[in-house]
């Protein structure tokens, strides 16, 4: 059977896993523990900063960025947000990424770490409501029990009101984000200002991934040089990594920036077998060849010629023995599916790529369907509320760059890998296509 | 006079067009009828001439859609 | 004099109704997103926003003639408040309460800005109401009601109003392409990558 990355379809319902998730070790993994009594044997008690400028500098010289993807600097988030009693923090355990784990791993492994983080945001930009956003589960479960231990010790200033987040892929999009807390569906909002100056109910919002916040604890104890230690100079610190795809052992294990992607990849036994290609920074990131393994690095500096950077730190090893044309085709459809559905270009120009993607990876050999796909990245790019059609233009572009061999394979009707009997229709045979719909608006106006 | 930058609310915008007929200097249409930006950016920068007939293309909006505002 | 007056008024009544017939195949164009009769989708949008200010000066004119009219008796508070007038209440009542939707349309679309396309949208479905009203207040209280030239007057307002109420139910009324509306929330099962042997 080939091994696939497999995104399931919008019509299958919940499974439980079928085995435990593997969690690495590292500074941020060894000082989670679920139990407080634990917690506070392991890292002291809470060490509330008493001013909130004292922790925006710690944080500056630190340099902890966000790790729910985007990377942006946490000092200057906590500035922009401001010292006011009306700010509002949230906790960020979406997860809406299929091929992320760490953050409800963390919750379920160290859920006073994130708790700590949000109590010590909290404190920084003075704000007197608190929530934790996370999907229905064994997290939520854990953070829940979590909370309760600190509420009955009065380990927490604060309380924390939990939020429950729909197992969507946009629902951790920030303005999804508050749109739940405000308690409308979590779909993302057109926005003219930044969440950061007027987010819940028109305040100043600070949304945080939780990983992020655990980070914070430990350097509210230890100090920014502490955490400097690993990682680079431009990238301190270290980061929760999910691996999966073609390794023995996936799951979540904590890395440095700067590691090799091979040596991150032999955290989980490294592949199996040769890898084709490894998905980097989840459905939004980009591929790196199999080749460059040993080359890339886990920093921005070294994945942006891939088109990719660590994002939330997904990465998923596809095997020789798939075809990435087909992968990238089935994520694309994934993402079409997983759109909010309210931006024409998005709900038009999504399923059109996915569609034409899929025709070539299921042997129509009309070489235009590549151009189509490109014109369809060039509309979809930059047009939406949120930025799903970009991840999605991205992924889809780094496609056809990486495997453009496989694409050139298929058009002659032939593929690397001996395709498994996928529901499609019969193999073509002297380049007719067996649909006569020619993708709609194929270079024609409207 | 500041800048102005055109902003497309795109969970209200349904591709009715009456913009791109106000606005072609900065506006064509999609193959799905929204209106694309000629200059590629996701809020075209409106010269000063404009700015009468950005405003014009706000108000006909049939769903308000769009909005004049300085640049992020 | 008064006779000047009661005819100004029947006048200006039966404009008015034509205005708003205009209107309303204008507003049924102009919500088809469509090039109709060759003219922009703005000119569209444009003419039914004038013609609808200019029915409402048809109709201040209408309203306010009557008003002065000795014959009529009607008091200011006749005319806003639906079947308070002591001549023919239920048609002159209908009058009233189509001069009150046009109000609720016209001050509700010249605020638009401040209200925001969904509460102007939900108060502007009450045009269908709003016509259907004002002909049948012409219809009943006019003194012309019951003439011949009227009734084909009002039959051909029917049939333009009901002509472009078939093309607004139709399958071809607007463009054809597909317009999102936001998803109900989808809950997917999370990715298997993580589990064994895959």
């Amino acid at each position: 059977m080939t091994a696939t990355l497999n995104p399931r379809s919008a019509n299958e319902r919940r499974e439980p896993a079928t085995q435990p998730v593997r969690v690495g070790s590292g500074p941020l993994l060894s000082a989670a523990t679920a139990d407080l009594a634990e917690h506070h044997r392991r890292n002291g008690p809470m060490p509330w900063q008493d001013a909130a400028v004292r922790l925006i500098g710690v944080l500056e010289t630190a340099g902890l960025t966000g790790r729910g993807g985007a990377g942006f600097p946490m000092w200057r988030k906590l500035a922009s947000v401001g010292m006011a009693e009306r700010t509002v923090v949230i906790g960020n355990a979406a997860e809406g990424e299929p091929g992320s784990a760490k953050d409800r791993t963390l919750l379920i492994h160290g859920p006073h770490l994130v708790l700590d983080g949000l109590q010590l945001a909290a404190e920084a930009v003075g704000a007197a409501e608190v929530y934790l956003y996370v999907g229905a589960g064994p997290a939520e479960q854990s953070a829940r029990r979590a909370l309760a231990e600190r509420a009955a010790t009065g380990w927490d200033r604060l309380p924390v009101t939990v939020v429950t987040a729909p197992d969507t892929f946009v629902s951790g999009e920030e303005s999804a984000v508050v749109a739940a807390v405000e308690g409308r569906a979590a779909l993302p909002r057109d926005r003219t200002v930044r969440v950061a100056e007027r987010g819940v109910r028109g305040r100043p919002t600070l949304v945080q991934n939780v990983e992020t916040l655990a980070h914070l604890a430990l350097i509210a104890r230890h100090g920014p040089h502490w955490f400097r230690q690993r990682g680079t100079a431009e990238e301190p610190g270290t980061f929760l990594a999910t691996l999966g795809g073609a390794v023995p052992a996936p799951g979540v294990y904590e890395a440095a920036y700067g590691d090799r992607l091979d040596a991150l990849l032999a955290q989980a036994g490294g592949p199996r077998e040769p890898v084709r290609a490894v998905l980097v920074g989840g459905y939004h990131g980009a591929w790196v060849p199999g080749a460059e393994l040993s080359r890339a690095r886990m920093s921005r500096e070294s994945l942006r010629p891939y088109g990719a950077s660590p994002g939330a730190g997904v990465v998923i090893a596809l095997p020789g023995s798939a075809c990435g044309l087909t992968e990238t085709a089935r994520i694309t459809s994934y993402l079409a599916e997983q759109s909010a559905g309210q931006c024409g270009p998005c709900v038009n120009g999504l399923p059109a790529m996915a569609d034409a993607l899929t025709r070539l990876a299921q042997g129509d050999r009309r070489p235009e369907l590549v151009a189509w796909v490109e014109r369809l990245t060039t509309l979809t790019e930059g047009r939406g509320a949120c930025r799903h059609p970009d991840g999605t233009v991205r992924l889809v572009r780094s496609g056809l760059r990486v495997f453009s061999d496989e694409v050139r394979l298929h058009l002659s009707s032939r593929c690397t890998v001996i395709r498994p009997n996928e529901n499609a229709p019969a193999q073509n045979r002297a380049g007719q296509n067996r649909s006569a719909q020619v993708p709609p608006e194929q270079g024609r106006g409207a | 006079m500041a800048e102005q930058v055109l902003h497309i609310d795109w969970t209200r915008c349904a591709g009715r067009g009456s913009c791109v007929e106000l606005l072609p200097e900065l506006l064509d249409r999609d193959p799905w009828g929204y209106p694309l930006a000629r200059d590629g950016s996701r809020e075209p920068v409106i010269p000063e001439h404009l700015v009468a007939h950005a405003r014009r293309a706000a108000g006909y909006c049939p769903v308000l859609a769009l909005k004049l505002r300085a640049p992020a | 004099m008064t006779d000047a007056l009661w005819y100004l008024g029947r006048g200006s009544g039966v404009i008015a109704l034509t205005m708003l017939t205009l209107v309303v195949a204008l507003g049924i164009a102009t919500r088809s997103g469509r090039v109709v009769a060759g003219q922009p989708r703005f000119v569209l949008t444009a003419v039914h926003r004038s013609a609808s200010l200019l029915s409402v000066v048809f109709l201040v004119i209408h309203v306010g003639t009557l008003l002065f009219d000795p014959y009529a008796e009607l008091s200011l508070v006749n005319l806003v408040v639906p079947f308070t007038s002591t001549y023919r209440p239920l048609w002159v009542g209908l009058g009233a309460a189509a001069l009150d939707l046009l109000a609720a349309l016209v001050i509700t679309s010249l605020l638009r800005d401040r209200i925001g396309p969904r509460i102007w949208r939900a108060v502007h479905w009450a045009a269908y109401v709003c016509w259907p009203v004002a002909l049948a207040h012409g219809l009943g209280s006019g003194s012309d009601g019951g003439q011949l030239w009227f009734r084909v007057f009002a039959g051909v307002c029917s049939a333009v109003v009901a002509g472009c109420l078939i093309w607004r139910l139709s399958g071809r009324f607007t463009e054809n392409r597909r317009v999102p509306t936001a998803s109900p929330v989808r809950t997917v099962r999370r990715n298997s990558t993580l589990e064994a042997g895959r």
